[in-house]
Order: C-alpha cells, then sequence, then structure tokens
C-alpha cells in the first residue's frame, strides 16, 4: 500500500477520499463501492466454489425455468384478459368462428393465431412449466437420496418442499386460465373436491367460486392468484433457498481430497459464470426447440369450456397425475350418510388430503431420520446412496407409491391404447398400490446392500484384468487388479451406522422412566435402519485379504453379520496384485489357494 | 498435490497395497485415509496451441451461430405470415410462423449457452480449488451477546413489569388481523342456500336437445339412442351456465323388459327414461354411453352406472347412483319433465342428506 509511507496529516483532512492505487477499482464499478462497499461481497461472492456434479445441474434446470416462466408469464399478460365474461368469437382462427367463449379463451386464442409470436411464448411458458415441475421433482430426489437434508440444510429441505406444493398449484392455477373445455372440466372436477370438505364444503365451493360453478369470478381470482399471489410466493421462498445454498455451501460428493470441512470444485468468476451462465441459455434454448416443434395443450381442438360436453381421455397436465390417479383409485365406499349429512370421503381424501400428506411427510424426513440415528452432526459431505440402504429403500418405496398413482391417472387411455378392460386395470392399480411400495422398499435395499458388498469386494480384490495365468506347477487363475488409492477412497471413505443402544428403561429403583416408550419405539426403528448394514473395508481386512488368500475369509465372515455364503465365492482361485505389478509376473504365483472347494 | 486428511486421519499412515503391513493388524489404522485430490490431468488444450486455437474456433462459431438464428428470427417475423400452414418433417402440417420463430430462437439461445459451456470446459482453467468450510453455528460469545441484547432490550422496554401493556398488545396484535380476514372471507362469494339441491327443472318444462334446444318427441326416440338434453328456456336464464352446469341430462330409450327397477320404469316414458349427466363423483359430465350393456360411463374417473338398475355405481369412485329425471308426454307428444330433481345432482357436500 503506498499511502501507509506517507506521514500522517500530509495528505489532509480528505485522506481518506483518496484511493490508494488510483486506475484500480476506478469508474462506474468504483462509484457503486463507493456508496455501497459492494467490493468485498462481490469478489467473496466471484471466488465462491462450486463443486461439479451433473446431478447438481437438476435444480439449476429449475431455476432457469423460474425465470423462463416470468419471462414468457409476462409476455402473456399483456394480450391475456382474465374475464369470465361471454363474447362471440370472429378471429381468425375459422373453424371457432360465430361460437360463445369467455374472453379468457379468447384472448388465449388470439394469442395463438393473431399476436405474432405469441404461439410461441405460450408454448415455452407451458413447456417451462412441466419442465419447472418436472425438475423441482428429480432436484428433490437427488437431495433426498444423497441424504443432501442432513443438518444443517433441513429448513432448505422444508423450503423446497412447500416450492413443489406451490410450483404445481402454480401449474394448476395456470392451465386452468384458458378457460377450454379440459381445463373447464378439471376446474368443475377442483369445485367438486371442494364440495366434498366435511361440513363447510359447499360453502367453501361458493366462496372460493364467488357463487355457483362455473360463475364469472373463478377466473379474475385464479389469474390474481397464478401472476402474484403464488409467483411472490414461489420467487420468496426461492430467493430464501439460494441463499441458504450459500450460507451453508454446496455439499459435495465424496472423493479423494473432499472432507466434511471444505468445497472443492471451480470459483464462480470466471468457470462457473460460464458454466451455468451457458447453461441458463440451454435450458431456455432446448425449451424453446421443444416449443417450436412440440404441439404443447393445443386448447383451439379442445373448444371453449361449457359445463355440458366433455373429451374423452380427460387428463390434467402430469405434475396433478397423482391426485387424479388417487381419485380414480379410491373406492367408492367411503361415502358415508350419518346423522342426514353425507360425509364424501371418497373424493375427499384423495382430492384435498392425500397431497398435503404427501408433502407433510416429505417435509417431516430430515427430523424423523435425525430422531432415529441421533445423528446431530453437520453433513456437508453426500451419501452414496446405497450406503443409506433404508433411506434409498423408503425413498423408492414414496416414488412407487406416487408413480402408480400417477400411471392410475392414465388407466382410460391405457385401457385404449392396449385393449384392456378398464375395470381390469383400475383393480390391478388399486392392488399394486398396496403390493408394490413394500416390495420396492425391499428390493432396493437388497439391491444397495448388494452394492455395498460389491464395492467391497472391489476394493479386496481389486479389478478382474481378464488375464488368466497358468502357474509353473499347472494351476491357472486370473490376475485382479488393486484399486488405485484415489479409486477407492469414494469406496471406503462412509462411516458405517449400528443401531443405537437400547438403554435401561427403568431407574436404579425399579421405577419406569419417563420417555421409555419414546426410546423403546427409536430403538426399534433404529434396528431397522441399521441392522443389516455392511460397513466399509477397513486397512485391516485389505492387508489380510491381500495377504493371505484363505485366511480372510475367515476375517470377513466375522465381521460381516449379514454374509450369507457369498464370501469365499468371490475369491476363487484369484490372486489379487498390486498395481504396479498386474502386468508383471511377480514372486507370489505360488501363493494359489490349493483347495479346490473354493474354486469357481 | 497436498493430502487433506479427512476425517481426522493422517494421510501418512494410509498403506499402498504394495506396502505390506505387520502381521496381526498391528500398525495398521482402524480406517482408510483420505488421499486428497487426484493428480491434475491437463487437456489437451492446455498442451497444445493449436488444440486452444481449435477450441476458440468451435466457441466462436457457436457464437456466430446463435447471431446467425437471431437474423433469421427477426427476418421471419416480418416475413412469413402468422397463419401459414405448411408440411413440415417430422411434424406434418405445421404452424410454418411458430415453427421457424421457434427454432431461431431456441438455437439463437442454445448456441449461446454451448459456445459458454464449451468454453469454460476447454479453455477457462480446470484446476480444482479448495475452500474451507467452517461449522454453522455461532461462536458462545455471540449466542450470549445475542441472549443478552434481547433480553436488556425487553428489560428497557419495561415488558415485563407493566403486564397492562403486555396483554393490550397481545390482544391489539391479536385482533387487528380479523377485519381484514372478515372483509375477504365474507366478501368472497354468497351462501349456497338451497342452490346446490335445486336445479332449473320445473314439472311440464319440455326436454330439448343440447346445444339445438328442439323439444323432442318421444318417438323420436328410438331403442339405443341417446340425446344430450336441457331444459325449455334455459338460455333465457341469467345463469345460463350455471343452470347448465347442474340441468344437464342424458336421454335414453331402453327395451323396457330391460329394465330392472320398476321406480326407473315408472319415472320414464315407454322405455325412454332421464338421468342426471352429472357425475355424483365430482361433477364432471357422464359422457360415455354403451349401448350394448346400457353401461354409462364418466370419462374424468371412470365411475360407471348401469341404466338398466336406476343408475346404480357398478365400477369406479362415485357412490352413489345419477338422479332420475321423472318424465312423462305432452299432449303434442313432446317429452316433458314430469317433476323437479327430487334430490341434489352432481357431487357430494355434507348438508345434501
Amino acid at each position: 500500500m503506498s499511502n501507509t509511507a506517507t506521514p500522517k496529516g500530509a495528505t489532509g483532512p480528505h485522506a481518506k477520499d483518496v484511493k490508494p492505487e488510483p486506475g484500480k477499482g476506478g469508474g462506474l464499478a468504483g462509484w457503486v463501492d463507493d456508496r455501497t462497499g459492494a467490493a468485498k461481497p462481490v469478489s467473496y461472492l466471484l471466488k465462491k466454489v462450486f463443486p461439479d456434479h451433473w446431478s447438481f445441474m437438476l435444480g439449476e434446470i429449475a431455476m432457469f425455468s423460474l425465470v423462463i416462466l416470468l419471462l414468457t408469464g409476462t409476455f402473456l399478460t399483456f394480450w391475456f384478459v382474465p374475464s369470465a365474461g361471454q363474447v362471440i368469437y370472429n378471429g381468425s382462427y375459422v373453424p371457432l368462428k360465430g361460437i360463445a367463449m369467455s374472453e379468457a379463451f379468447r384472448s388465449t386464442i388470439d394469442i395463438s393465431f393473431d399476436v405474432r409470436g405469441g404461439l410461441i411464448m405460450r408454448q415455452i411458458h407451458h413447456w417451462a412449466a412441466l419442465m419447472f415441475t418436472v425438475s423441482i421433482t428429480v432436484h428433490m430426489f437427488r437431495v433426498f437420496f444423497t441424504g443432501a437434508f442432513r443438518k444443517p440444510r433441513e429448513i432448505n429441505w422444508v423450503i423446497g418442499t412447500i416450492l413443489s406444493l406451490l410450483a404445481i398449484n402454480e401449474g394448476f392455477t395456470g392451465y386452468s386460465l384458458p378457460d377450454d373445455l379440459l381445463s373447464g372440466t378439471g376446474l368443475r372436477a377442483a369445485e367438486g373436491f371442494m364440495q366434498s370438505v366435511p361440513v363447510v364444503g359447499s360453502y367453501l365451493a361458493y366462496f372460493i367460486f364467488g357463487g355457483a360453478f362455473p360463475g364469472e369470478a373463478i377466473i379474475p381470482r385464479l389469474y390474481t392468484t397464478h401472476v402474484l399471489l403464488l409467483p411472490a410466493l414461489i420467487v420468496g421462498l426461492f430467493t430464501a433457498h439460494i441463499v441458504l445454498v450459500a450460507v451453508h455451501k454446496h455439499t459435495q460428493y465424496p472423493g479423494p481430497g473432499k472432507t466434511n470441512d471444505n468445497v472443492v470444485g471451480y470459483p464462480m468468476m470466471p468457470v462457473y459464470m460460464a458454466k451455468a451462465g451457458g447453461f441458463f441459455f440451454i435450458v431456455f434454448g432446448i425449451t424453446t426447440l421443444m416449443a417450436a416443434l412440440v404441439t404443447i395443450n393445443p386448447i383451439w381442438l379442445y373448444g371453449p369450456y361449457d359445463p355440458s360436453p366433455v373429451t374423452a381421455g380427460s387428463q390434467p397436465d402430469w405434475y396433478m397425475g397423482f391426485a387424479d390417479g388417487a381419485l380414480r383409485l379410491f373406492p367408492g365406499f367411503f361415502e358415508f350418510h350419518v346423522f342426514g349429512f353425507t360425509l364424501s370421503l371418497n373424493v375427499f381424501i384423495p382430492s384435498l388430503v392425500v397431497m398435503p400428506l404427501l408433502y407433510g411427510i416429505a417435509g417431516a424426513y430430515p427430523f424423523i431420520e435425525s430422531w432415529v440415528t441421533g445423528d446431530k452432526r453437520e453433513h456437508h459431505l453426500l451419501d452414496r446412496p446405497r450406503n443409506a440402504p433404508t433411506r434409498t429403500g423408503l425413498g423408492v418405496m414414496a416414488i412407487s407409491f406416487y408413480l402408480i398413482l400417477f400411471f392410475a391417472a392414465g388407466n382410460d387411455l391405457m385401457a385404449i391404447k392396449l385393449g384392456l378392460s378398464i375395470n381390469d386395470i383400475t383393480r390391478a392399480f388399486q392392488i399394486l398400490l398396496i403390493v408394490v411400495p413394500p416390495l420396492a422398499y425391499w428390493v432396493t435395499k437388497r439391491i444397495c446392500l448388494s452394492l455395498q458388498r460389491h464395492d467391497r469386494d472391489l476394493v479386496l480384490h481389486g479389478r478382474e484384468t481378464g488375464r488368466i495365468v497358468r502357474t509353473a506347477e499347472g494351476s491357472f487363475f486370473e490376475v485382479h487388479q488393486a484399486l488405485p488409492e484415489h479409486q477407492r477412497w469414494a469406496l471406503v471413505q462412509h462411516q458405517s451406522e449400528k443401531p443405537l443402544q437400547l438403554t435401561a428403561t427403568v431407574d436404579a429403583n425399579g421405577v419406569r422412566r419417563p420417555g421409555a416408550f419414546m426410546e423403546r419405539l427409536r430403538g426399534k426403528v433404529s434396528s431397522f435402519y441399521f441392522t443389516d448394514s455392511v460397513d466399509p473395508v477397513t486397512p485391516a481386512e485389505l492387508a489380510a485379504a491381500h495377504h493371505d488368500g484363505s485366511a480372510h475369509e475367515a476375517i470377513e465372515a466375522a465381521q460381516d453379520d449379514v454374509g450369507q455364503g457369498w464370501v469365499g465365492q468371490l475369491h476363487g482361485g484369484a490372486e489379487e496384485l498390486p498395481e504396479t505389478d498386474a502386468y508383471t509376473p511377480h514372486e507370489h504365483e505360488h501363493e494359489v489357494d490349493p483347495d479346490p472347494t473354493t474354486a469357481r | 498435490m497436498e493430502p487433506t486428511g479427512a476425517d481426522g486421519g493422517d494421510p501418512g499412515t494410509a498403506l499402498g497395497l504394495d506396502q505390506g503391513h505387520t502381521e496381526g493388524g498391528g500398525g495398521l489404522p482402524e480406517r482408510f485415509a483420505n488421499p486428497g485430490l487426484p493428480p491434475h490431468v491437463s487437456r489437451s488444450a492446455d498442451l497444445d496451441e493449436h488444440a486452444a486455437h481449435r477450441a476458440e474456433r468451435q466457441v466462436a462459431a457457436l457464437f456466430g451461430i446463435s447471431m446467425v438464428a437471431t437474423v433469421i428470427f427477426l427476418v421471419a417475423y416480418f416475413a412469413i405470415d402468422q397463419n401459414t400452414y405448411r408440411f413440415v418433417p417430422g411434424i406434418g402440417q405445421a404452424n410454418l410462423s411458430n415453427v421457424v420463430l421457434g427454432v431461431s430462437l431456441g438455437l439463437s439461445l442454445l448456441c449461446i449457452g454451448l459456445g459458454a459451456v464449451h468454453w469454460a470446459k476447454t479453455l477457462m482453467p480446470d484446476n480444482e480449488v479448495t475452500e474451507a468450510r467452517h461449522p454453522q453455528r455461532s461462536s458462545d460469545d455471540a449466542r450470549a451477546e445475542a441472549v443478552e441484547t434481547i433480553m436488556a432490550g425487553g428489560d428497557a422496554s419495561q415488558l415485563a413489569r407493566r403486564p397492562l401493556i403486555k396483554y393490550t398488545l397481545g390482544g391489539a396484535l391479536g385482533l387487528f388481523a380479523l377485519p381484514l380476514g372478515l372483509q375477504l372471507a365474507g366478501s368472497l362469494g354468497p351462501l349456497p342456500h338451497a342452490d346446490l339441491s335445486t336445479t332449473f327443472w320445473r314439472k311440464g318444462m319440455r326436454l330439448v336437445r343440447d346445444p339445438e334446444l328442439t323439444p323432442i318427441k318421444a318417438s323420436d326416440v328410438t331403442i339405443g339412442s341417446v340425446f344430450h338434453i336441457m331444459p325449455e328456456g334455459i338460455d333465457k336464464s341469467h345463469d345460463f351456465l350455471e343452470e347448465k352446469g347442474k340441468a344437464a341430462v342424458l336421454l335414453m330409450r331402453l327395451n323396457p323388459d330391460d329394465i330392472k327397477i320398476a321406480k326407473e320404469r315408472d319415472w320414464g316414458h315407454d322405455g325412454i327414461v332421464a338421468y342426471s349427466k352429472i357425475c355424483t363423483h365430482v361433477g364432471c359430465p357422464v359422457g360415455l354411453y354403451e349401448q350394448q350393456t346400457h353401461h354409462l360411463l364418466c370419462p374424468c374417473h371412470q365411475s360407471t352406472f348401469d341404466v338398466t338398475e336406476d343408475c346404480k355405481v357398478i365400477f369406479g369412485p362415485a357412490h352413489r347412483p345419477l338422479p332420475q329425471l321423472k318424465i312423462t308426454v305432452d299432449a303434442e307428444g313432446y317429452l316433458v319433465a314430469d317433476s323437479a330433481f327430487r334430490e341434489a345432482v352432481g357431487p357430494s357436500f355434507w348438508e345434501r342428506g
């Protein structure tokens, strides 16, 4: 610093205003910094490190889709007329000429046929909405299966869950706006959902629709909800979401050099500026290409809404599919007539309970898991899904439940396309909904445990090189090549979890301790989570496996409490070689296990 | 390349496979140690100036394509008529303006993105950088200070010492939102009263075709046919769509012998029966009539009603049968309603009974 050498006072009373190094940070940036002090936070942000992984782009797709939605949505508001007032169409789309329709429908038709570039904007908006909801969902899966929701990120998981719920409702209010036959039928059903609410249903429906269905109030109300209320909530919560990501710093996958105390990756400036900035244009570009080449929501084919007609194959957008599927599967005998009142649980539960319930469970999951594990540590290293077999199993169970509801919403189309009975398909879905999720849990957990054992096998015995060697004695073996240290690390770095030990349920005087029931429950759930854990290979095990072809089996069998006869089949007549020796003759070749029972 | 020593282990004690070990596991660490960042592998553009130039040209070409696509968009915006339809390979007949504008805009955006990413991946530094993390929690001192500040502020405000202020403040803050909430909830919509239980149908109203609104003679309705019906005069109603949403009716003629329920036959006319078209599940129009089996199917959630058995539910999520409209013929032979609907049509609600 040049000015430190100057004697104090010599520069006069305005010394503080003088730039230490004139020329740097001058100009506009200097002007702004003089007034905001932004240089420090900006340089902090520009130096911020982001880890590289394809799965981290899922959240980015959601973020960029939101930007695209805001841009194209603003465009659409300049022409869309949110009114249910009836008019006679006289625009340039000939098949609808002379037909009575709402102003909302007419203006949407006008955007599609009379506003230049209007159709492409409408289609980008709709495709981006689908992209938004898909990417949020898959991003959520990624966060769940890698355990990224663990401390300190529980709040962000809850925010994300709320965002996801808001996003699908934003989508519903959006596709209901054009007042076409399909979306109007959806609104008709939505009114039926509201009526099914016990005690206050008809009041709720009349308040929301401003009277009898369809009325003229619902379109403007949906419009305000769609362009103001929900976007404000979504943008606000999204901002909180991304600020928390910055505060926590990004999680990273385990790997060499990556620890719980660091972030390894590339700096914002210039690498992520180019990569993430470029990715925005890629997402926008691909969305636009889809909008150009694949027609979506052709409302001119559906026609304006009329309560009497309906089209076969009526389906909501994909993200509402699970709720529609739940409605199709929930049996009618859940409607009860008691004391002169009607309790329509066959509608109320699938339409208005299932969605908040599923999202509620999802939002609560981090707290449930940390209660079970008793884990209060911060986690910045992600789990490989196989290393958390129970969590992964539960996640796949939830997804399978969701997917069956989702596909059930297409039971009519399946019946038509596959030439099957709609009744059989619906029955089958009802059964699958109960049978598949537990099965999916069990299968997934078994696959995870097998993959973990495979990791162990790979570390202990190395890769099969395919090179068969004949020894001087005439026996054969395949040369195995040890994993290099940097590759091995990812397979051995995780901590294995053990079930919590149950503490005494009575105190020294034999009196039941308060909370003993919860502790016993916790012990049970904990053993459900962790009893089957497969431990990572330790250096001692590796050394033993390498050193002695027969004795290592005893070590493995003793340490792996769920090993069911797999040990011993793996090693066979093979012999591991250090990486450097893999292709060179060496002195261990005579140590081939002579016991023929262990040979493959 | 400096090993960072992850979970407390000194990377120096990690043993490679080729290092051997002490018998019995003695001298081996319990866990493997983090080997640290792998050695950096240079890209061809890092080592070879030609490769770097090639990457530069590729990035520039992508940005160039983007500019060309933008120009195509600008030209096409004015040059292509809004409603020109042409055959587009792979799509069929398509709106030319939409396809050209969309593809050019898409390419213009996509190529910027691809160029930037290619630039980052080939030419920008790819040395991984390590940034330290710190625990999220504040230091104990900072926490204590925050608590102290809050407590001191509370004391200074004398809130605890003056319960009168505390309780009245609580009351005022608790109540102030009520007027706002009441204003919203109270003005959103009218009360339903008996609205959901009544329809436009009255005794003596003619059945008219939807949407032509022409009356139907009993002789027009042949066995196996189905008509979409509205009450006469519904187009004069002030709330046309609202009334339509409740009054829609399906008219079918069955062989009277096929009708299994006496009430159904009595409420019909010579095998002609009229049922509400509004599904008792969530209110979709029950639009599909299966002539051979006399089943009505709702296309929304596949509730199936058997017309030969007073439209009781034989499959699907609905619970109640479709309400029947009692009909007869007037002096001129036209079908008329013999009474209004005797029960509420459409989806269930609490007070419908």
